[in-house]
């Protein structure tokens, strides 16, 4: 059995340790995550296809992406919502008022 | 270094409970319960960081330095924001004891204190902390430095010759754009930017970056309290809602109200 270049093997541990300690904030806890993480890595531990490897490597950075942009817009909206809450209502009400004024003056 | 060596920045960030974790009032309500809990950098500050991190990237600065007043586990702040991108840090170590009581006031003294010594062109704050909320330490600061100040910024554009600062403020009902002469202190709006992530290689790199610590007593400054926390209380608990079968249902429980006539 050929197994895989060594390199491929310590970015897939790196990749492993970078989305282990991004679960540490994610919103469904980081049990929660762990145990996906590591099933997901379980499950294509079997691979030994370099070029799979890399495929696979990439998926794992794509998902590190998305969780990156999860985390900000999770912090942003919920600071949105604490400090920024009445100022939205009062714009959103500005303007669907002058929504509802449109069609008042066509009727 | 290039001739022009840019702005030295000099960007506050404080240790907060994380904004995710549901914050508990201690049985005595003399504050919150601390112990055990998840703390992270005030998002005021990350986008404050953020910031400098940016303007240094455009070469619009040439430095910039973290400085957090708070307990030892401050130190993790810093780490957070050198691994965004920040050149060195200061810790201003407050012990324990003294941290309940630790009030803006101080904080600004103490940032006074090394603004004298570290001398930089502009000061970013983060605009309010999301645990006490006080919106002070940036104010009072520009005050005790006598240097302008332009807070709630959503957007920082530095002049040609890094003279002056053109700052976009979020007031009430719209923006207000204001120029200021550095040196100036800056504090951070919700909208000024979206922080980057501090990833794992680079809270590692982070380590290796300068981390100097300094004590209150060291710049002389005095943490005696100027106000008394009387009393913490919890927010109102909303009440529970009912459901009704139908619209007459609707109308009866209206009217038992007084709500409909």
């Amino acid at each position: 059995m050929t197994s895989p270049p060594p390199q491929l093997r310590s970015q897939v541990i790196a990749l492993y340790k970078n989305l282990l300690y991004m679960g540490r904030d994610y919103p469904k806890g980081y049990a929660y995550f762990r145990d996906r993480l590591k099933s997901v890595f379980l499950k294509n531990s079997g691979v030994k296809d370099p070029d799979q490897i890399k495929v696979l490597i990439g998926r794992g950075e794509f998902v590190i992406k998305e969780l990156e942009a999860l985390y900000m817009l999770r912090k942003y909206r919920a600071l949105k919502h604490r400090y920024y809450e009445k100022d939205e209502a009062t714009t959103s009400a500005t303007t669907s008022s002058s929504d509802k004024k449109a069609p008042t003056k066509t009727q | 270094m290039a001739a022009s060596k840019g702005l030295k920045i000099l960007v506050g960030c404080k240790r907060v409970i994380d904004y995710a974790v549901k914050v508990r009032v201690k049985p005595d309500r003399s504050g919150v319960v601390t112990e055990g809990v998840k703390h992270s950098m005030n998002p005021f500050d990350e986008i404050a960081v953020e910031e400098a991190v940016r303007m240094k990237e455009k070469k619009l600065a040439g430095e910039a330095v973290a400085i957090s007043v708070g307990p030892p586990q401050s130190q993790e702040t810093l780490r957070t924001a050198l691994a965004m991108g920040i050149d060195r840090a200061i810790h201003v170590e407050i012990p324990l004891a003294q941290l309940e009581k630790l009030q803006p006031i101080h904080v600004s003294k103490l940032l006074a204190k090394v603004c004298e010594s570290e001398k930089p062109d502009l000061v970013i704050l983060g605009k309010q902390a999301i645990d006490d909320d006080c919106n002070q330490t940036g104010q009072m600061l520009a005050a005790l430095l006598d240097w302008p100040q332009a807070t709630f910024a959503s957007k920082i554009e530095p002049s040609q010759d890094s003279k002056q600062l053109r700052v976009t403020r979020e007031v009430d009902g719209g923006l207000e754009t204001i120029d200021v002469s550095v040196p100036a202190v800056v504090t951070s709006d919700l909208r000024l930017n979206e922080p980057r992530y501090a990833t794992l290689p680079n809270i590692m790199k982070a380590k290796k970056k300068p981390l100097a610590k300094m004590s209150p007593d060291q710049l002389g400054v005095d943490l005696q309290p100027r106000q008394e926390v009387i009393s913490v209380e919890d927010p109102p608990v909303r009440k529970a809602g009912a459901k009704v079968e139908s619209v007459e249902d609707l109308v009866g429980k209206l009217r038992e109200k007084g709500l409909v006539k």
